[in-house]
């Protein structure tokens, strides 16, 4: 990207084009989209091997051992997957099976993992994204002040606390604060997403806390928003620690840059040196840490949920995997690797919009 | 595993083929990090004595049931009549040695497949990083839960599944410090002299990416034992009625309101993990000074 | 009359092993509309001692003496001053150019931006106020295209043009004094001799006094007015430039002349400035820069 003017080539304010040639940032967000793809392809290709890799006979670990005694339901699931065809037809019988929205059939519940999972998502991502929004707030706000304050008193603690934060065993966690706050201090609500005395408001979204807020029903919304409590800061603290450290990292390392002292030189503000020209700087990786803490969120989920009777997917990726019930838990997989995939994505694209080198030629 | 914010060690070619990296001591971590290893040391002996030091047969049940820690047992019993704190004892001999071997063949595992794609280039790098990029795509718990699942509930399994999670940030980490290593002047004018690619590694390379790599392996320890003991959670690991700390918790969510039953447990967890990762933290303050310690005038003079 | 006098000036390094003198006792006085040179090999404490004007010594370093800026209202204290009072003359009364445009400048910000949000600061100024000021700036340092490059960002600038970019936001708010670090040391020869005579076209048009710390004497020797020369933290010689090229006093300076190409010694700045520009007559000549 860079040129050395030594080489003759400096490049001016408008390079010289022979051809029409795309922007530069759609050529960028092409590259990022094709692998992505090609990436979820491989995510298929890992859980497809996993499903074969079964040790013992595939047909009872995905039909169950009752459904695996009827020949019918056997026959008629050995000719849906093809399993007397080759490995490589097989495959692509199971892509065409995933295109078309089949995960199999969970073995506990008897539904299409699909559409359990599809009832399953909104609850997950109703605390995913409150946990992450807060997560990033606190965190960004702790790893600046850590950073300003490198080497004295409060850095230390900050660090030992966020490091103690990331020590933690999230199942535990949720129990320890589940049987805090709720059993023996009363303040947070009993398990489920809602009391029993309040209505499911109308589904817009699937997140109880807008749904009820675009029905008005504002005693349903406070709630649900009670409920979201524990699960929300279960999670957040989990991931609080994380970010808290890579904030701290990355605005030490902004604060060498020359543009900061150059800043400072200028005669600007404290918070407008902090807020127009640290942080900028330090959105981008930033960014990546958010992107990596949404991976971790989701893996917090699966051991969270079913703590508090939370019906997301990680709920069923417990129930799922307590029970070797292997189309759930692949179908989980599948699900939480192409969202993890999608975050990662998006916060690539991103990147073009926040460093103009990426965006303009 | 987590992301390593470490650096490469100042290597200077024309002295030395290996400089011993300077030993600077952060003012908390260096007393944070020595009491980590206390902790830990004590863990690894309680790992090891277990069977010697616990009161009660963690698998007999013998004692009456769900009782609070006090009435003669120190952590309480279990709605089978078992005792708590020796199952604690005994979950250590099962969780600290598993997690150790699990990063110490990670560390193998993933540092040959990543001096190797560093050092050979070419197809052999984009092979090896592609199947890093495709395990790496995933959360780590839910690839290992998936990959658990799929090979069988069973404490091997759940290693096996942990193992095959964990070593592509090893392989990354080392495949950045060879290839920067591989131009310094000692390890070509040794492949001019004819060394063998392997000697070459061994000789000149291994030594100088050891640092990095230590410092990672000893903050991994910590996420090692979260792993497999949410592992063991789901239902994935330790099979009953093996004592196992995580498997506890899980078995505690059951009879929440005796709190002894899911505190100890979990507590032991944490404790450990703390150890480990306060050790970690020391290490990389002393291996790599440029990460948190004050840098007294880097400026152009 | 002495715009910037520095009298006795000590910084010290705080080391695990002690304190560590960096720069030991110096004395210099900068003239108005002059151009000041301050000379000296890496390590001899010439930038720190630039920064510690503005007050931006990290914070392991202490400092001691005196570093004082005239005004008609009087003159004022710069070292150990209070934070509001040095933010008052950051930017706006000493500014400071640095030695790597491309990462003095923020890369994600654009330069109409950079131009303008400490002129906003420091003088009140709306941004249609402040807008025909940036482009007056863009203007005198001569960046082609001013209305465009507001928009533009620094990667997509030229070397010397960033550094020219550089100068034209260290001069937004009209300083008295202009600190520059090396400003020609990041930047291609063919193109060094660009920036000193836009330097020299400033101090002359608009009298701002400029305090030039560079390691090497030939830019010296091109625009410098007076020259002083520190090594290891103290000031070894310091004399106006005629003096100081023809009759060098002290051993460290007559070694450091030795070392320039030989004509330097008796050039005028214009034929030193020239011969900057023909020497590397074998590289391809540059599309920016036009002397």
């Amino acid at each position: 990207m860079t040129s050395s003017p030594a080489s003759g080539a400096v490049r001016t304010g408008k390079p010289a084009r022979t051809a029409p040639a795309a922007h530069p940032f759609v050529r960028y967000a092409v590259r990022r989209v094709i692998t992505s793809i090609l990436l979820v392809i491989g995510v298929t290709l890992v859980t497809f091997v996993l499903t074969n890799l079964v040790p013992g006979d595939p047909v009872a670990a995905a039909l169950g051992q009752r459904a695996a005694e009827d020949p019918t339901i056997v026959a008629h699931f050995r000719a849906e997957y093809g399993l007397d065809k080759p490995l490589v037809l097989q495959y692509f019988t199971y892509l065409g099976n995933l295109v078309h929205g089949n995960l199999g059939v969970s073995t506990t519940t008897h539904n299409p993992v699909a559409s359990d999972l599809a009832k399953a998502l909104p609850a997950t991502l109703e605390i995913a994204i409150g946990a992450i929004v807060l997560s990033v707030i606190i965190g960004v706000v702790l790893g600046t002040v850590a950073a300003y304050r490198r080497g004295k008193v409060s850095d230390h603690v900050l660090r030992v606390v966020s490091l103690a934060g990331l020590s933690v065993p999230t199942f535990w966690l949720a129990l320890v604060l589940y049987y805090v706050f709720y059993f023996k201090l009363h303040i947070a609500p009993g398990s489920g997403r809602l009391s029993s005395d309040f209505n499911t408001p109308h589904t817009v979204t699937g997140l109880y806390t807008i749904d009820a807020l675009l029905a008005g029903q504002l005693d349903t919304f406070f709630d649900a928003l009670s409920h979201l409590f524990l699960p929300v800061l279960v999670l957040t603290l989990y991931t609080v620690g994380l970010l808290t450290r890579f904030v701290r990292t990355a605005v030490l390392e902004i604060l060498d840059q020359d543009y900061v002292r150059a800043a400072r030189a200028k005669g600007l503000p404290t918070r407008t040196v902090v807020w127009s020209y640290v942080l900028r700087g330090a959105s981008i990786p930033v960014l990546t840490v958010v992107g990596l803490a949404f991976g971790s969120l989701l893996s917090g989920t699966v051991l969270v949920e079913s703590i508090f009777s939370w019906p997301g997917i990680g709920s069923y990726a417990y129930q799922a995997a307590s029970h070797l019930d292997l189309p759930g838990v692949m179908g989980v997989g599948l699900l939480i690797g192409v969202m993890y995939l999608l975050v990662n994505l998006i916060v690539d694209l991103l990147y073009g919009i926040l460093d103009p080198r990426v965006r303009i030629a | 595993m987590s992301l390593p914010t470490v650096t490469t060690d100042e290597i200077d070619p024309g002295k030395l083929r290996w400089r011993r990296p300077r030993l600077r001591l952060g003012r908390w971590s260096a007393p944070l990090g020595i009491a980590g290893a206390a902790v830990a040391l004590i863990w690894i002996l309680v790992a090891v004595f277990a069977p010697l030091i616990e009161p009660h047969d963690p698998l007999a049940q013998n004692l009456p049931i769900l009782q609070a820690p006090g009435h003669g047992t120190f952590m309480g019993t279990d709605e089978l009549g078992r005792d708590v704190f020796s199952r604690v004892l005994s979950g250590a001999s099962v969780t600290i040695p598993l997690s150790l071997l699990l990063v110490v063949m990670s560390v193998l595992i993933g540092a040959a497949l990543g001096s190797i794609a560093g050092f050979f280039g070419r197809w052999v790098d984009e092979l090896i990083m592609r199947i890093t990029d495709l395990v790496m795509a995933f959360p780590t718990v839910i690839l290992a839960m998936v990959i658990a699942a799929a090979l069988g509930a069973s404490l091997f399994n759940a290693v096996l599944a942990a193992l095959i999670v964990s070593w592509p940030s090893y392989a990354r980490l080392t495949r950045g410090l060879v290839l920067s290593l591989r131009q310094s002047n000692y390890v070509v004018s040794g492949q001019l002299l004819g060394f063998s690619a392997l000697r070459s590694l061994w000789r000149d390379i291994a030594p100088n990416i050891l640092g990095p790599i230590l410092v990672l392996a000893s903050l991994d320890i910590g996420t090692a034992i979260l792993l497999l003991s949410g592992l063991s959670f789901l239902g994935l690991g330790a099979k009953p009625p093996t004592a196992e700390w995580g498997s506890m918790v899980s078995d505690a969510v059951q009879n929440f309101d005796s709190w002894w039953l899911g505190l100890f447990p979990g507590l032991a967890i944490l404790t450990v993990v703390v150890a480990f990762n306060f050790i970690g933290d020391a290490l990389r303050d002393a291996l790599d000074p440029k990460s948190n310690t004050l840098r007294g005038g880097g400026l152009t003079l | 009359m002495s715009i910037l006098t520095i009298s006795d000036l000590h910084i010290s390094l705080r080391t695990p092993d002690g304190p560590r003198p960096i720069v030991d006792g110096i004395d210099l006085v900068l003239e108005k509309g002059r151009i000041h040179g301050l000379a000296g090999e890496s390590g001899s404490g010439k930038t720190i001692t630039a920064l510690a004007i503005l007050g931006l010594l990290p914070d392991s370093m202490t400092a001691s003496g005196s570093i004082t800026l005239a005004s008609d209202a009087g003159a004022t204290e710069l070292l150990g001053a209070p934070r509001h009072v040095l933010g008052a003359i950051r930017g706006r009364r000493v500014a400071m150019v640095f030695q790597d445009p491309s990462t003095s400048l923020h890369p994600q910000i654009a330069i109409g931006r950079q131009l303008t949000d400490h002129m906003r600061h420091h003088l009140k100024l709306r941004k249609d106020a402040a807008r025909p000021r940036a482009l007056e700036l863009l203007e005198r340092v001569k960046v082609p295209d001013p209305e465009g490059a507001l928009k533009k960002f620094p990667h997509q600038f030229s070397g010397g043009q960033r550094q020219r970019i550089a100068i034209a936001v260290a001069l937004a708010c009209d300083p008295d004094v202009l600190l520059a670090d090396e400003p020609t040391t990041a930047l291609d020869v063919t193109v060094q001799a660009g920036i000193l005579e836009l330097l020299r076209e400033l101090v002359d048009d608009s009298g701002v006094s400029v305090l030039l710390v560079t390691h090497d004497l030939g830019v010296m020797s091109a625009v410098a007015d007076e020259v002083t020369v520190m090594r290891s933290g103290v000031v070894v010689e310091s004399a106006p430039r005629e003096q100081l090229f023809t009759h060098p006093q002290h051993e460290y300076t007559k070694s450091l002349l030795a070392a320039l190409p030989g004509s330097a010694l008796e050039a005028s700045p214009e034929t030193l400035v020239h011969d900057l520009l023909a020497a590397p007559a074998a590289a391809a000549p540059s599309q920016e820069d036009s002397p």
